[in-house]
This record gives structure tokens, C-alpha cells and sequence, in this order.
């Protein structure tokens, strides 16, 4: 590979604490290096943009093996590198589940195969995610798994929760936990609120994801181990991460861009793209999760990018599949709504789609550093588009951003030094 | 004014114009069914095709006689919404039926927002006749029109509609035409049926029937459905009937001339007591022939907009 250095930019390194103008280099092995410590490198100009760290999304639905009708590794991992993701942690919901070491070797083969951006692996807790028995944990690590989840359901039997808590801690291996009370959301299709009592639909409260929130701060206290809090959407699930916190406890939390921009009024038209677990909120959810990303309550942005087909979608609403895709969209209106109103500095964001996660999965260092791994993204923050799904990488094109105006592009995504994006 | 749309799917949608508008045409083919040959030629040479995912008995003879006394062709389906989940998905389904050159769809269906979803989907017109706990136009404009065919108004009148609000299509398409016709409305029942969130809208709501039924001009008397209980929503139909039944004792605050309504089928002795089912005050029935006219008047009107 040829060395090159990128020049010019405006270096946002949060693992380092820099926000600088400068040059970075690239050696022939794909790592960070010293410029100077090149020999003839080409380089790449990178005024007006800004150099960041390769994105990390720790909250990925690849729905490969299973139904690569809605996405393939490959059209994941390409959506992933056309949002400026270089490392993504794939939820083991697939078909079969990622509950077994077959399973995440088969991951490891189709990535070797077709992945543009690093896969990394996430296990089930509990066999087939039914919530019933513990997985396979310890050689689930040993198979290379980075975390455990059960995203999509969430363990409902307490005592088994606690011992996988304790077991996990064992192996090093932290909960990204999707945190829903089944008996309270039991037939619901969006929040319960006043949105669903005037459309007449069955609503998920939010004390459903609370409750669980609660649990789950209990345990990490009480274990000492480290529980993720996945698509937080609640005001008070953030008031109760805030408190845990600052006492201490290692819990963290992440919120989605959806969570962030959009409420449950959305729902009145019957848009199933609006459909998602956990449900768009209130609109005082959603600047309380604000408030939670502006005072780092909130340290992780992750998509639950969740591809369904067209034809899965085009349903009633009741019937339709939750979750949108959110790779391609989730930088942007990030930038839209949280750096261009002032929320958050444009370094805070880029540390929470970076450092952040990567702090949650146990990487440490992450950052542009020398002798790193290059893997870094460049944004254009002059750029003003229209958000068009036709464009996506991605396989399936179930978002409700069709036609939104937004600020700031991925304009170039690279995994240990190759470039997989360019736009 | 001229009728503009080729769907009926919910009141919330509505202005109050069009609303009156509807009702003062259902007045006029109210006549029809009183004449000796009770059809007009409205809609001949039209095919209606009565859809219906959820089963319905009242609804659809209404829907059916409505069409027949317009001389509509019609066609009668019925299908679980289950059974299409399993094969043909509910769109492809009404995309076949519209390719048979079909001018309205009458559906039902459990899901709320179904009907907009095909509406939205297909150029022929839809007539909503209930989507779950959403919306059910024609009832309410059948209510509506029934009060104000005995009150002479509907702006300034105290209508409490008693029940199991939440889970209730009626309510909901009552309050949204009520509201944009100007009356008062109030909402009550059990406190797990009776969602809050209904105030910010500018509804009253209300859990202890004396306070709801006080002064009211209108009492529309929901049907319970047993299974709630089971599903914990109140103790027993005993205790329900009670506290939030109509009986000798609550009839004493509604005005004297208050009109009792109910949406059928009726439990006598649950939501209301035989003798004032039958009573003086009851319109019960007069809603059910007044079904009929506002179908009616809402199936010419969305049947015979210019595409």
C-alpha cells in the first residue's frame, strides 16, 4: 500500500483531545504515522474539511445470514463506509442467532469474504435470545464476540439476568442491553401517550423501558459490571442514568438520531417508517435526551440501523416490522440538529460516534495516534444536500430522512489506510 | 360547497363545513327510505365492494342497504386480516380488487390507519367503516346527525360519551366531529379506560359518572366488551355496570330531556338498563335508521367526486 498524507484538515482527535489544523500521514501498513516519517508520500488535500476518527457504530443489524433480501455484509458494511463507519458491532438477532461459536465463525467468514468496514462480532445472552438460558459466554468470547446483547428482546426472568451479569464480568465481556418490560409493551405498536390515545393504537409506555433501566442499574451497582443502556428514549430512563453516573455505577447509554429528531405525532399519517422499539417518543422525551447527549449522560450515538424490505413495510401499521436503516443518515442529521442548533461542539459529537462506543466495547485508545490502525473519516461540514434514499448503499431503503435537508457530508471513509468511500 | 374528496377515513380530517355538509345531504336522501320506492339512481352504473377484514353484521346490512337504495352494484368480501398476513399481503389484495375497475371500497379492518394506508395507495375511493380503536366516521356522523336532528343544534351541548373510551373508535370519531361542531364533550368510565391525554384536546374527562352526566344535553352509552375484564381493565361487569352504568338512580342528572344514546349491540343492564333503553329518552334506534341515510349521503358524496 502507498503511504500518502492527508493535509490540511481540521484534525478532531477526541481520544487525544486535539482539535487542531494539520497534517496526518498514513503508512504503507495502514497505520497512523508522523509525517515526517515517511519517504515519498503522495498527499491528499483536505482543506475546508474536517479529519475524524473512523466512526464506530455499536448497534447494527446486518440481517446476514437470515434475510439478505433486506441486507447483505456486504451492502451493510458499504452503507457503514458511506456514513463514515469503519467499525460496526453486529447484533446477533440473524437467522440463525449468533448464540453459538458456529454461528460467529460463519460472521467471521462472510466478513472475510464482503465487509468494506470492520465487523465486530456481538453474542446472544441467552440461547437463541428466548431468554430462558445463558449462551454459550465464555466461548462465545473465545470465538472473538466483543459484547453480549439480546437486542430486539430483553431477558424478562430477573435471577437469570443477574447471573449473566456476573458470568459475563468473568470473561471481560460488557451488556448492551435492549431494555423493555414485555408484560407492559405487550401489543404495543408506538408510545403511549397522546399520540397513540387519539389514533386509537396500543401504546408502549414508558415505564416498560424504565423498569428495566432500573434493573439493570441495580445490577451493574451490585456486580460492579458494565451494562449499556441500548436506544435510551425515555426522560426518565436519562434521569436515571444521570443519577447512576455520578454515583458512579458503570452504566452508560446510547441514543439513536431517530430518538433525537423525531416524535410520536410523526405517527399520524400511518407511515410505518415511523415505526420502531423502542417507540419515537414525546416531544419532552426527546429534549430530555437531548439535554442527556448535551451533558454526556448520553456518550454513545448508535443507529438500531434495522433494514426491512419494501415489501415488509408496505403493511398496516400494527403488522409492519419496527426499525429503519440509519448508517447513511446518521452523521448528518446528527450535525443538523445537534452541532448547527448548538447543542454539542462538532469534537463532542465525533467523540460520541468514536470514543464513546469505543469505550463501551472495551477498545481503548481509540484515536489517530501513531502506530493506530488507520481508519479515520472526512467531513465536509460546508455541505447542505437533500437526504435521498435512492442513493443508499444500503439494500433496503426503510427511513422516514427521504427528502430531508441536512449540513455535513462523508465525503471519505478509510479502514487501516484503503479507502472504501468517496463521495 | 363542493365535495372534494374521493375518501371518508376519519373526522379528525374534516373541517366542520364539510361535516355539516354531509349531514345536511344525509337529510335529504333520509326521504328516500320514508318513499314508497325507497331507491334513487345516485350511484348506478357504480360497483361498491363491501370489504371487510374485521367481521361486522349492523355495520355492513347498513353500508349494504345504504348502496342498494343509491342502485350501486355490489360486491361483498370478507377476509381475516390474519389469513392475508400469511399470504397476499391487504394491499395487493385491493390492488386486484381495483383493477376489476371498482369506484369505492367500504372497509373494515382492526388495524387503525389501514384504511388511509390503501386510500393513500389506490385512486379509488375508500369509505372507512371502523379501523380498530381509530376512527369510525359513519357512526359518528349517524350520532351527530341524530342529535341534531332533535336538539336543532350541535354547537354549545353537553355530550358525555360513557365508557371504555380507550379501546373505543366511536369515542374518538364522536369527539373530533363534536369538537369542530362546537359542543361540549366529556369522556368517562373506569380510570384504566378513560385516558387523560384526552384534555389536550379540550375534552373533559371524567371518572365518577354523577360529575360526567351532570347537565348534559347528550349521553352516547359505549358498549363494554367482557373481554376487558379478563384482560384487567375493572373488576367485573357487575361492579362496572354499578358505578358506570345508566340506570334510575344516574338518570337524575342527565336534563330532563336528555337524549340516551348507544352504539349497539347493547348489554341491557350493563351499560344501561332495559327500561331506559326502551325509554322515553332513548333515540337508540332512530341512530340505527339514521345509519342508513348518512351512508348514504357519505357513499354519493365520495362516490361521485371528479378524479
Amino acid at each position: 500500500m502507498n503511504e500518502y498524507i492527508l493535509k490540511n484538515a481540521r484534525i478532531i482527535d477526541p481520544g487525544r483531545n486535539i482539535d487542531c489544523k494539520g497534517d496526518i500521514g498514513v503508512d504503507a501498513e495502514g497505520r497512523f504515522a508522523e509525517p515526517a516519517a515517511l519517504k515519498a508520500p503522495k498527499s491528499v488535500d483536505l482543506s475546508g474539511k474536517v479529519l475524524s476518527p473512523g466512526f464506530i457504530d455499536i448497534h447494527v443489524h446486518l440481517r446476514h445470514p437470515g434475510n439478505t433480501l433486506a441486507e447483505t455484509i456486504a451492502t451493510g458494511t458499504a452503507a457503514a463506509a458511506a456514513g463514515g463507519f469503519t467499525s460496526i458491532v453486529a447484533m446477533p438477532n440473524t437467522k440463525p442467532a449468533a448464540d453459538t461459536v458456529g454461528a460467529i465463525e460463519l460472521l467471521h467468514r462472510l466478513t472475510a469474504r464482503e465487509a468494506v468496514v470492520r465487523v465486530l462480532p456481538c453474542g446472544c445472552m441467552t440461547v437463541g435470545s428466548a431468554g430462558e438460558e445463558m449462551a454459550p459466554i465464555g466461548s462465545l468470547k473465545s470465538a472473538g464476540v466483543v459484547a453480549l446483547s439480546d437486542d430486539g428482546k430483553c431477558v424478562q426472568d430477573h435471577a437469570l439476568m443477574r447471573h449473566i451479569v456476573e458470568y459475563a464480568k468473568a470473561f471481560g465481556l460488557p451488556i448492551l442491553d435492549h431494555c423493555e418490560e414485555a408484560k407492559l409493551s405487550e401489543g404495543g405498536v408506538m408510545h403511549e401517550g397522546k399520540w397513540s390515545v387519539l389514533l386509537g393504537m396500543n401504546g408502549i409506555p414508558a415505564a416498560a423501558e424504565e423498569i428495566i433501566i432500573a434493573r439493570n442499574i441495580i445490577f451493574a451497582r451490585k456486580i460492579n459490571w458494565k451494562i449499556h443502556m441500548q436506544h435510551v428514549s425515555t426522560k426518565g430512563s436519562v434521569q436515571m442514568l444521570r443519577a447512576a453516573r455520578a454515583e458512579g455505577v458503570p452504566v452508560t447509554g446510547e441514543a439513536t438520531p431517530h430518538h433525537l429528531t423525531l416524535t410520536d405525532e410523526c405517527i399520524k399519517k400511518f407511515d410505518t417508517n415511523y415505526k420502531m422499539n423502542p417507540p419515537l417518543r414525546s416531544e419532552e422525551d426527546r429534549l430530555a435526551l437531548i439535554e442527556g447527549v448535551s451533558d454526556d449522560t448520553i456518550t454513545v450515538i448508535a443507529t438500531d440501523h434495522a433494514p426491512h424490505t419494501r415489501t415488509a413495510k408496505m403493511v398496516e401499521f400494527d403488522y409492519a416490522p419496527c426499525g429503519i436503516i440509519g448508517l447513511e443518515t446518521a452523521f448528518p442529521l446528527c450535525f443538523t440538529e445537534l452541532v448547527k442548533k448548538e447543542v454539542i461542539s462538532l469534537p463532542r459529537l465525533i467523540k460520541k460516534m468514536t470514543v464513546g462506543p469505543a469505550e463501551v466495547i472495551g477498545i481503548d485508545n481509540y484515536s489517530m495516534a501513531p502506530g493506530n490502525a488507520a481508519d479515520f473519516t472526512v467531513i465536509d461540514p460546508e455541505a447542505e444536500y437533500v437526504i435521498d434514499k435512492e442513493t443508499f448503499k444500503s439494500k433496503s431503503r426503510n427511513t422516514p430522512f427521504d427528502g430531508r435537508k441536512v449540513s455535513g457530508r462523508v465525503v471519505m471513509t478509510a479502514v487501516g489506510g484503503k479507502i472504501v468511500h468517496q463521495a | 360547497m363542493q365535495w372534494t374528496r374521493k375518501d371518508l377515513l376519519s373526522l379528525y380530517d374534516l373541517s366542520g363545513d364539510e361535516i355539516t355538509y354531509i349531514l345536511d345531504t344525509a337529510e335529504e336522501f333520509k326521504k328516500v327510505s320514508e318513499r314508497r320506492v325507497k331507491k334513487v339512481p345516485a350511484l348506478r352504473g357504480k360497483t361498491v365492494v363491501n370489504f371487510f377484514v374485521e367481521p361486522s353484521t349492523r355495520t355492513r346490512v347498513s353500508f349494504e342497504l345504504a348502496e342498494q337504495r343509491l342502485s350501486a352494484d355490489i360486491v361483498n368480501m370478507q377476509a381475516q386480516a390474519s389469513s392475508l398476513l400469511k399470504g397476499e399481503t391487504l394491499l395487493d389484495t385491493v390492488k386486484n380488487i381495483e383493477a376489476l375497475q371498482v369506484d369505492l371500497v367500504v372497509m373494515r379492518h382492526s388495524a387503525p390507519g389501514a384504511q388511509a394506508f390503501i386510500a393513500r395507495n389506490l385512486s379509488c375511493g375508500v369509505v372507512n367503516a371502523g379501523d380498530g380503536a381509530h376512527s369510525h366516521p359513519t357512526q359518528a356522523l349517524l350520532d351527530i346527525f341524530t342529535i341534531r336532528e332533535k336538539k336543532g343544534r350541535i354547537a354549545g351541548l353537553n355530550v358525555t360519551i360513557v365508557g371504555d373510551i380507550i379501546h373505543s373508535r366511536v369515542a374518538r370519531s364522536n369527539i373530533w366531529g363534536l369538537l369542530k361542531l362546537g359542543a361540549n364533550v366529556t369522556v368517562a368510565g373506569p380510570a384504566t379506560m378513560v385516558p387523560r391525554e384526552f384534555e389536550s384536546i379540550g375534552v373533559r374527562t371524567c371518572t365518577n359518572l354523577a360529575e360526567a352526566l351532570e347537565g348534559a344535553d347528550v349521553v352516547n352509552m359505549l358498549r363494554i366488551q367482557r373481554e376487558r375484564q379478563t384482560a384487567g381493565f375493572f373488576p367485573s361487569t357487575g361492579e362496572y355496570a354499578k358505578f358506570f352504568g345508566l340506570n334510575h338512580d344516574t338518570m337524575k342528572y342527565l336534563k330532563p330531556d336528555a337524549l340516551v344514546m348507544h352504539p349497539g349491540p347493547i348489554n341491557r343492564d350493563i351499560e344501561l338498563t332495559g327500561d331506559i333503553a326502551d325509554g322515553p329518552n332513548s333515540v337508540i334506534l332512530e341512530q340505527v335508521t339514521n345509519g342508513l341515510a348518512i351512508r348514504m349521503a357519505v357513499l354519493y358524496l365520495v362516490g361521485c367526486v371528479k378524479k
